[in-house]
């Protein structure tokens, strides 16, 4: 219940913090919302020896057009993305979804870099910006580069994020008034996705099925061949590798994702 | 390493490890006990506090990251032998506590969800307090005290910033 | 105007709003100063031998003032914890040869702060040779691995005789259906804590989070070898019990112990995750249910056969069996009823009283048991309930488990529910979503149900309460309940306003402080005013006659013209006004105080009818409740808020087992559920409000008329919701699915349905 202790330093700059990530390597852990990493290093599954706080950098939580994408700062709070005007009107799916997040108070903290670093493949806002074909900005001292959304989430837990450098901002296509849908199923609204679906655009990606959030692939290519929404649904465990647990063995997942898919579609289509 | 913040209207300066929560800070440091820890894994909201105009969980932030912020616990809502804020009158007008272990927390939740929607129907109150659990209530009178404060207009999500409250 | 009977906001709640209660784990009192802060190291292992301990690293680390393991309680012996308990299978308060279940403790680590106590804990090198470990109730019967050897045996405990195999004999129709009635933790919202001082008089002051400050007093005193008199044991704010902290807890004698071992005081609070494997789990029945009857809809008889999980050690869990054998009949006039238990051991957190404690048990197996007869004989589930009540009664009636229930009215119950929710209706829409082919389809489930409160069948319990006025216009009032969220500060203060005219905010009320008031039953059970109650009541009128002498003397009056005077708060001459004297008065001189006792005639049994609504997603399986509408008869009610606040938590717990609780293990006895993030405790969004009827049938067990009503809303709303679920889907050919009623079952039961309809070749 209580973490291990460690070192605290509050970053001041993106700069600062890229240095002290560059001084402690793989010891160091970046801090933001703190609402992936902080629940880990209270049950000790997770033990930084440091932390670099980055919840303050206020030059990295905005919501603004760029162009024909928006430009979503890393350390934006849920909230504050659920709430934007811009998001709702240009990239609505992810409005919506960002408000799906755990409940209220995590909303508040939780940050989209932090949940995209964190790499869980039963995560909301990751399935959404995977769908939404988003692209990952990250920094290191050495300099920047993007990582498109497909290419970011290698492995259960595991993303393309090199220990040394850090998300500082999500681009993402603007999607306007285009259908979207998203199914998220849950034994308590609160709860992580069983699976999820979120679709727009002609892409469609899962939640909880496989060691990372997935796009659906043979689902997108029949919907690209004229497949109606229930017939392309009917390929959304293709491709998958869906894990049994207490709430739902791989048979019962492949259902869903296949249920929650059609009606992701159901709902781009009204 | 030192750390101040603003609590119920009051700096403090106090010394504290990083790894110290939010929660044990205001609870052991700040003497302020009626924020109540009920479990591990960021679920039941019983504790539950204000920072910066926001409710947060005080288990999940570390005392240090709130450096600089204004912190509001349950003891910062109402005076001493003066009237009780229109949230938690409403949690005893409706009985929406019986073992009170989840109030303080469900109290400033629902402060929160009334500062996003001031008119909230009974199913946004449920969803609105869905980080908050409690075994006691049922949640069925919880939902009424909500609505009954709710009545109350911007009283009731309106939180005293410079009240002196002494823990 | 009376006080009672009238919806009076909790005198407890405006320091509860305001400061916040304070818990053990908030006490400030100057005897914890410098309090070592324990720290539990518990087995990961579920079954096996243990080969060492090694706290060599452990005692070095930061903080770390003392390590204790099994080695160091030398002058301990097991604990059997309760009088069934066989000598073979006691319980070790730290593990040192065997471990039993994950969780089981196997040392302690003291440190000055409390952080320092998981860093050290952590240190602590636990190595264990596993042995097979026994999980389900069909391992432990087979008894291939005995957890206790020397017993020779896994059960624990047995209840009747086998039953003869003639039973069902004259039944047209027989139905029989393995059930199960899942383990679920009770989580209180304060997990478990304790703390221990011991004084220079040689006395050790105990502060704990329990339901009864007496019984922890005692127990402790008799497991640490104690004389009479040494220990003292306060019960500060308790954040929930319901059944789980009935009793002390091993822990609570261990940290006493400590205190007195290393020369300070000790304290702990658990962690929540600590709590879901360390604190009792309720339920955890296997059991066999058979109901018979003719096809006009009698039922002639009914049979359960109980496997009880006791876990790992036997515990309160273990005797619960024979309060479901015998509230197995409900509310039925059924002829022949039979019941058989064994409580058998198994590598898993032990079983304790959870919110109902066997009788959810006993009503849940009927109330499937009368769906299944209903839809074998294809009659509706109301109606064959209505042809199977017991005619309603006022005079004590016996059935054949033994039971005496004082008084009920089944019938007007069930007709109550059933109008208030607007029955026909149901059905008429629920027919039409089935023509449609509706994906979200209705389902109708009911409940009858009667339970037992305040005692043992054959004997009613007793209470003491001390009503004392003082000079200056207040009053105490001492009880030996312990309440914990009910509300009997206020309760207990309106019985006696009600009586003495003192205002209720002039009234305090006291508890669970073992020198203060030594004698006392607790908080459980659902006995606290049909008994505490009662016995306020019951002080208050001898401090009523107590007064009269004083006042007599004093007024040169004749003590039999003295009356009552509830505006004066004292007695006048009758017939006189202006000549009375205030109870304040008459302890000028001396105090103005009365002990009492009740004792109850017999156990009471309120009864209700539930009737629930679901929808079903018949597309994913996922089932919510949309309505839950219920009557809950405890005869006279005090404080209609409370009353139904009791009934709103009860239904939700109820709900909760229904949909989406229980406790999980895999098949090494590893717990799968043990944070609050995997196991599924009902939350606001999965509850509707409530609809609650109200309904009166007065006991005549005590003056008040009241019974029990805490566990009541539990009992009637599992078995509606189950039965709910399994109606919404009974048209595709489903006749049963165990609870919790999750997606993933519902969707499976309504696949195999549909498979076993495809392979006869008939259409459901």
């Amino acid at each position: 219940m209580i973490p291990a202790p460690f070192d605290y330093v509050r970053a001041g700059s993106v700069e600062e913090a890229l240095a002290a990530l560059r001084d402690h390597g793989d010891e160091a852990k970046l801090l933001a919302g703190g609402h992936s990493l902080l629940p880990l290093m209270k049950l000790r599954l997770a033990v930084p020896t440091h932390l670099i706080d980055v919840g303050h950098l206020r030059d990295l939580s905005y919501v603004r057009v760029e162009g024909d994408v928006i430009a979503i700062g890393a350390t934006t709070r849920h909230h504050e993305l659920e709430t934007s005007t811009v998001a709702a009107s240009d990239a609505p799916l992810l409005a919506h979804v960002a408000g799906r997040v755990g409940d209220p108070q995590v909303r508040h903290r939780g940050t989209i870099g932090g949940t995209l670093a964190h790499g869980d493949p039963a995560s909301d806002l990751p399935t959404a910006l995977l769908a939404l074909n988003a692209v990952i900005v990250v920094q290191a001292t050495t300099g920047r580069r993007e990582i498109v959304a497909t290419e970011f989430f290698l492995g259960f837990f595991e993303t393309a994020l090199a220990a040394e450098e850090m998300i500082v901002e999500v681009r993402v296509p603007r999607t306007g008034s285009v259908g979207w849908g998203y199914e998220k199923f849950t034994r308590r609204d609160n709860d992580w996705p069983i699976v999820a679906a979120a679709a727009v655009d002609g892409r469609v990606a899962l939640a909880n099925m496989g060691g990372t959030v997935l796009r659906a692939s043979a689902v997108e290519e029949a919907l690209a061949a004229g497949a109606s929404a229930e017939e392309a649904a009917q390929q959304a465990a293709e491709g998958t590798a869906p894990s049994s647990d207490m709430h739902a063995d791989g048979d019962y997942r492949r259902h869903l994702a296949r249920l929650l898919t059609r009606r992701a579609l159901e709902s781009v289509a009204r | 390493m030192q750390i101040s913040m603003i609590v119920n209207g009051q700096t403090r300066t106090d010394d504290v490890e990083p790894r110290l929560l939010l929660a044990h800070y205001l609870r052991e440091v700040c003497g302020l006990r009626a924020t109540n820890i009920g479990c591990d894994t960021t679920s039941c909201g019983a504790c539950t506090v204000i920072v910066d105009g926001l409710t947060v969980k005080s288990c999940t932030v570390l005392a240090v990251q709130a450096q600089d912020s204004r912190v509001t616990t349950m003891e910062g809502l109402s005076a001493p032998d003066s009237e009780l804020h229109p949230v938690p009158a409403a949690f005893r007008a409706e009985h929406g506590l019986q073992c009170g272990f989840c109030t303080p927390g469900m109290v400033m939740a629902a402060i929160g969800l009334l500062a996003d929607n001031p008119d909230p129907t009974d199913r946004e109150v449920r969803e609105g307090l869905e980080g908050n659990l409690c075994r006691c209530t049922g949640y069925h009178n919880i939902v009424r005290a909500v609505r009954t404060a709710a009545a109350a207009g911007p009283a009731a999500s309106s939180v005293p910033s410079d009240a002196q409250v002494t823990a | 105007m009376s006080i009672l009977g009238t919806r009076v906001v909790r005198t407890e709640d405006p320091l509860f709003l305001t400061q916040g209660a304070t818990y053990t784990d908030d006490l400030t009192d100057e005897r914890l100063s410098g309090a070592l802060h324990a720290t539990f190291v518990r087995s990961q292992v579920a079954h096996g031998r243990v080969l060492t301990v090694d706290t060599a690293e452990a005692a070095r680390a930061s903080g770390v003032v003392a390590v204790i393991t099994a080695a160091d309680l030398v002058d301990l012996e097991p604990l059997r914890g309760y009088s069934f308990v066989a000598k073979t299978m006691v319980r070790p308060w730290l593990a040192g040869e065997t471990v039993r279940f994950v969780g089981d403790p196997v040392a302690v680590v003291l440190t000055e702060q409390r952080y320092q106590g998981e860093d050290a804990a952590e240190l602590v090198a636990v190595d264990i040779e596993p042995y097979p470990a026994v999980v389900r109730l069909a391992d432990s019967v087979r008894e291939a691995t005995l957890l206790f050897p020397d017993a020779g045996t896994n059960v624990a405990k047995t209840f009747g005789d086998p039953r003869p195999k003639d039973f069902f004999d004259d039944c047209e129709v027989v139905v029989s259906q393995a059930i199960v009635n899942q383990r679920v933790a009770p989580v209180p919202l304060e997990t478990r804590a304790a703390a221990a001082y011991w004084g220079t008089d040689g006395r050790v002051t105990i502060w704990c989070s329990n339901q009864g400050a007496q019984q922890v007093r005692d127990q402790i005193t008799e497991w640490l070898h104690l004389d009479d008199g040494l220990v003292h044991v306060i019960t500060p704010d308790v954040g929930g019990g319901f059944g789980a902290k009935i009793g002390a807890d091993p822990e609570f004698a261990l940290i006493a112990w400590l205190a007195r071992h290393q020369g300070r005081p000790v304290r702990w609070a658990e962690s929540r995750s600590e709590n879901l494997v360390g604190m009792v789990h309720g339920r955890g029945q296997d059991q066999t249910v058979s109901i018979g009857g003719r096809r006009d809809g009698t039922v002639q008889a009914y049979s359960i056969e109980i496997v009880q999980d006791s876990g790992a050690y036997p515990w309160l869990g273990t005797a619960l069996p024979s309060l479901t054998i015998l509230m197995a009949p409900g509310v039925y006039a059924i002829d022949e009823v039979h019941g058989s238990a064994r409580s058998l051991v198994t590598n898993t957190t032990p079983t304790g009283a959870y919110r109902g404690a066997g009788r959810p048990e006993a009503t849940a197996a009927i109330e499937r048991a009368m769906d299944l007869f209903a839809a074998e004989i294809g009659m509706d589930p109301a109606e064959v309930r209505r042809r199977n009540l017991l005619p309603a009664f006022t005079e004590p009636h016996k059935t054949p488990t033994g039971a005496t229930y004082d008084s009920g009215n089944y019938l007007a119950a069930l007709e109550e529910v059933l109008a208030a929710a607007g029955y026909d209706d149901l059905r008429r829409e629920q027919a039409l979503r089935r023509d449609r082919g509706d994906v979200y389809q209705l389902g109708v489930g009911i409940s009858t149900y009667v339970e037992i409160t305040g005692g043992e069948p054959d004997e009613g319990g007793e209470e003491h309460a001390q009503v004392e006025v003082h000079a200056d216009g207040q009053a105490t009032i001492l009880t030996g309940a312990s309440p914990h969220g009910q509300g009997h500060a206020t309760g207990f203060a309106m019985l006696a306003s009600a009586q003495l005219g003192i205002p209720l905010d002039k009234i305090t009320v006291q508890h669970g402080d073992t020198d203060r008031i030594p004698e006392g039953g607790g908080t459980m059970g659902s006995r606290s005013l049909q008994q505490g109650g009662a016995a306020v009541h019951q002080a208050a009128g001898e401090l009523i006659d107590l007064a009269r002498q004083r006042a007599a003397r004093i007024l040169e009056a004749n003590p039999d013209d003295l009356i009552v005077d509830l505006p004066l708060a004292g007695l006048s001459v009758r017939g006189t006004p202006g000549t009375g004297i205030s109870f304040a008065d008459l302890a000028a001189d001396e105090p103005l105080l009365v002990d009492s006792t009740f004792r109850a005639a017999a156990a009471t049994y309120p009864f209700g009818a539930h009737v629930a609504v679901v929808e079903v997603d018949t597309e994913s399986g996922k089932a919510e409740v949309v309505r839950l509408v219920s009557v809950d008869d405890a005869g006279t009610i005090l404080n209609p808020l409370l009353a139904e606040g009791q009934r709103h938590g009860g239904i939700a717990q109820g709900v909760g087992q229904a949909l989406l609780e229980e406790i999980l293990y895999d098949d090494a006895g590893n717990p799968l559920t043990s944070t609050l993030a995997d196991y599924p405790f009902v939350s606001a969004t999965e509850l509707p409000s409530f609809e609650l009827i109200a309904m009166e049938t007065v006991t005549g067990m005590n003056p008040l008329g009241a019974k029990g009503i805490g566990e009541a809303g539990t009992i009637g709303s599992t078995p509606a919701v189950q039965n709910a679920v399994i109606d919404a889907v009974a048209h595709l050919g489903v006749r049963h699915i165990d609870m919790p009623t999750t997606p993933m079952r519902v969707w499976r039961a309504i696949n195999e349905a549909r498979s076993a309809a495809e392979a006869t070749g008939t259409e459901s």
